[in-house]
């Protein structure tokens, strides 16, 4: 068995509680940072500790913690960004409906790190129930002096509080995730100043995602070098990942970073195959925004070595061939998915969700949405596919947050890869409507992969 | 006194104070390299960045440390760092992506400018016509919405919009109350008053001023007359609420339309009232200064001469094609 950190107690009965949590070891971080260590001390840790932004981006959580500014006499704030709404990831929701306390805790010791008095959780609006553990979670620590005036006796201060939000995939951009917090229409901010800087209510702040927070508490525990022995290169430590689709066993798993995928989707320990004695046709490895790969350069990579699940395996061949580590919502497709009705499906969501403030990912967005539409249901042209192509181009990198190239990556990588298979949708418009394309080559070996990377 | 930074912009160099945005500094050099900007107001604080038709490259960030910029950036909320170098209108890759905004821009657009007030004088028209496609690629119904009489002055025409915000910001910075908003999300949202609240202010008005394309139009306008048909004025008067200097839209001996005095980027000089706006239009009720400045390339200023056509003597003789040179530019132009 592969080591695990934060889900190592999680079907201990009674976890979410605060005596059982103690028992079994928790809020040990806590009286370890307050009590011995200084606040840029718990920084350096995390440094060392090599944590890498679990949101996302991927950003290394200690650097983004140094920058935050210090100026004299001005709050400064953690925000946690648990709007988590991207489709395929529910690691979050995981976390902090069964063991919640892993957040609180981590939230109390990197708000002291970062010298936060107020801290708060920003949870996405149709979370209600884990609202509600979190706010039942957070009275158990107050209760038991671990949050509120004086923590431990260590004369340090802290309060925190859970926000709901609206339900808007939007506000999980760190800046929109800002205003919403600030009671305002959640629009992304135009960076530059960055949170760090002028964040909430103009203050400095710094927004983590949950993961983050709450693997902050095994590297208080252990030492930011032993965390570090974890995982692979610049990918360290463990990672959630939301496995979901035609898999025999989906679920939240944790795994050490740089396990192979093909170990990942095929082992017992984990996924256990694919559903129904199916093959492997695609896989989207991390979340609905990263690119959609076909299952041979799920498993291999480009040059015949097995792919990993790492920030930088993950990523390796950039857009021609990779994909991204994202969130780690991992969605894996049979032969009988169908890729166009999914990109559409994705396209929809985006559609949907985008804010409407930049013209390219207002626009964008919808028309792609339709023109997929138009393809899935056979009324779609030849040109159709070019079209999407150039308006995803469009799209990409000229919009103010990453929602715009998140719409626009699955659209151009699914036709970068499954070509023939939208093809197929427009030259077969009656026949697409009954049948599936079907694996086709998908699953062959790399060398048949490689032609597609020159495209 | 800080010192000034040096940025140059299409290998025009320029010296500007520190904190100003590559757009305000293209804009002190002039010219074609100016990037055209739909939603950016330099009078109204907080707007820009949204219509991304000003995105630029920026192909050496500053001075100290001379990387390229990964991705083009909005030009009008990217301050000016010392030794930077940008990229407008030499760089094809700007050019493109702009065309494709336009584009974008352009999609849920009526594109009924034969019947909107605002032609002659509309940001996207111009845009449109400098960087926009001969033919649409959009073949799906356009996004509709009714029109709504915001008071009645104002008439919103949504279908037009392209949610610029700058009206928005014009409520919440020039008038002390806003009571219109954006409503809704992605190619859905639109700008609306709360519950068809009436815009009433002392300054509501100046939203038809800063809408950059025909979505805010003024009522007592609507339909009177084509804006190239007009010919403009600029007059004052002493005014207790605002500067009270304006510019009159004359037909003939009437005052058809009040309108603020705008500045070569299509901006105002400085918001009016709405009693200027709406209510004083007689002669009598202004001091008349001088015709108003329009640029000859401006549709505008094109009707208010006989012909445009050079005589055939001038297209022989090179010595009189110089002579002539603004004329004929004219008339490539159109």
């Amino acid at each position: 068995m592969a080591r695990k950190l934060l889900l190592e107690h999680i079907n201990v009965p009674g976890i979410n509680t605060l005596d059982v949590y103690r028992q079994k070891g928790g809020y040990r971080a806590v009286e370890k940072a307050l009590k011995t260590l200084t606040p840029d001390e718990v920084v350096e840790e995390v440094k060392k500790s090599g944590l890498r932004g679990r949101g996302g981006a991927g950003f290394p959580t200690g650097m983004k913690w140094s920058f935050l500014a210090k100026p004299e006499g001005v709050a400064r704030y953690l925000v946690c960004n648990a709007d988590e709404s991207e489709p395929g990831t529910f690691k979050d929701r995981y976390l902090m409906t069964y063991i919640p306390h892993a957040l609180i805790e981590g939230m109390i010791v990197s708000s002291y790190a970062l010298g936060a008095k107020t801290s708060y959780i920003y949870v996405r609006g149709e979370m209600m129930p884990q609202i509600r553990i979190l706010e039942k979670a957070i009275a158990e620590a107050k209760a038991a002096g671990l949050l509120g005036k004086n923590i431990l006796g260590s004369g340090y201060d802290l309060e925190l509080y859970v926000q709901p939000g609206g339900g808007a995939y939007i506000c999980g951009e760190e800046t929109a995730l800002l205003e919403s917090l600030e009671g305002k229409r959640g629009n992304p901010r135009i960076k530059p100043p960055f949170p760090a800087i002028a964040g909430l209510y103009g203050c400095p702040t710094v927004v983590n995602n949950v993961e983050s927070i709450a693997a902050v508490v095994p590297i208080i525990n252990e030492s930011g070098d032993e965390y570090a022995k974890i995982g692979i290169g610049r990918s360290t430590g463990t990672k959630l990942i939301s496995a979901s689709g035609n898999l025999v066993r989906p679920g939240v798993y944790e795994i050490e970073l740089g396990l192979p995928v093909e170990e990942f989707i095929y082992s017992d320990e984990y996924c256990g195959g694919i559903a129904n004695g199916k093959r492997l046709k695609a896989t989207v490895a991390g979340g609905s925004s990263v690119p959609v790969l076909p299952a041979n350069l799920t498993l291999k990579l480009a040059n015949g070595e097995p792919r990993l699940m790492s920030y930088e395996s993950l990523s390796e061949g950039g857009f021609a061939t990779g994909t991204m580590m994202g969130s780690g919502g991992f969605i894996a497709f049979d032969e009988d998915q169908c890729i166009v009705r999914n990109t559409w499906n994705f396209s929809r969501f985006y559609h949907h969700e985008s804010c409407g403030q930049c013209s390219p990912c207002r626009e964008g967005t919808g028309w792609m949405e339709k023109v997929l539409h138009r393809i899935e249901y056979g009324h779609g042209k030849m040109s159709d596919i070019d079209l999407l192509v150039d308006v995803s181009r469009k799209i990409e990198g000229n919009t103010i947050c990453p929602l715009g190239d998140a719409a626009a990556w699955p659209v151009a990588s699914a036709i970068r890869h499954f070509r023939d298979e939208f093809e197929w949708h427009v030259r077969e418009p009656l026949k697409s409507q009954e049948t599936n394309y079907g694996i086709a080559k998908y699953a062959e070996p790399i060398a048949k992969a490689e032609v597609t990377t020159e495209n | 006194m800080s010192e000034k930074v040096k940025v140059t912009i299409d290998g025009i160099t320029v010296e500007v104070e520190p904190g100003t945005t590559i757009l305000n500094a293209a804009r002190q050099i002039g010219g074609d390299i100016v990037p055209p900007a739909m939603c950016y107001y330099s009078k109204l604080e907080g707007s820009g960045g949204k219509c991304r038709t000003c995105i630029v490259k920026v192909s050496k960030g500053s001075e100290k440390d001379p990387r390229p910029m990964p991705k083009l950036v909005a030009s009008c909320r990217t301050t000016v760092m010392d030794g930077m170098e940008v990229m407008n209108i030499t760089s094809p890759e700007v050019l493109e992506a702009r065309a494709g905004v336009v584009e974008i821009l352009l999609i849920n657009h009526p594109l009924d400018c034969p019947v909107c007030d605002q032609a002659g004088e509309c940001d996207l028209q111009n845009l449109g016509y400098e960087h926009g496609l001969q033919k649409t690629r959009y073949e799906f119904e356009r996004r509709t919405f009714e029109r709504i009489d915001i008071g009645d002055k104002i008439q919103l025409h949504m279908n037009r919009c392209i949610l610029c915000y700058r009206c928005v910001f014009t409520a919440d910075q020039i008038t002390n109350k806003r009571v219109h908003g954006i409503l809704n999300r992605g190619d859905h949202s639109e700008i609306s008053t709360y519950i068809q609240t009436a815009v009433d202010n002392d300054f509501s008005g100046n939203v038809i001023d800063v809408c950059p394309v025909g979505a805010l139009t003024d009522r007592t306008f609507r339909f009177k007359n084509r804006v190239w048909f007009t010919k403009p004025v600029d007059a004052h008067r002493d005014c207790p609420t605002c500067s009270g200097k304006v510019t009159l839209w004359y037909k003939g001996a009437d005052v058809l339309r009040v309108t603020a005095r705008k500045d070569i980027y299509g901006e105002v000089e400085e918001f009016i009232c709405n009693t200027c706006r709406f209510d004083k239009k007689k002669t009598d009720d202004w001091v008349i200064e001088h015709p108003t400045h329009i640029s000859d390339a401006s549709v505008i200023s094109s009707n208010h001469y006989e012909t445009m056509i050079p005589l055939p003597v001038i297209q022989e003789n090179l010595r009189l094609q110089e002579a002539n040179k603004v004329e004929l530019e004219k008339t490539a132009k159109f």
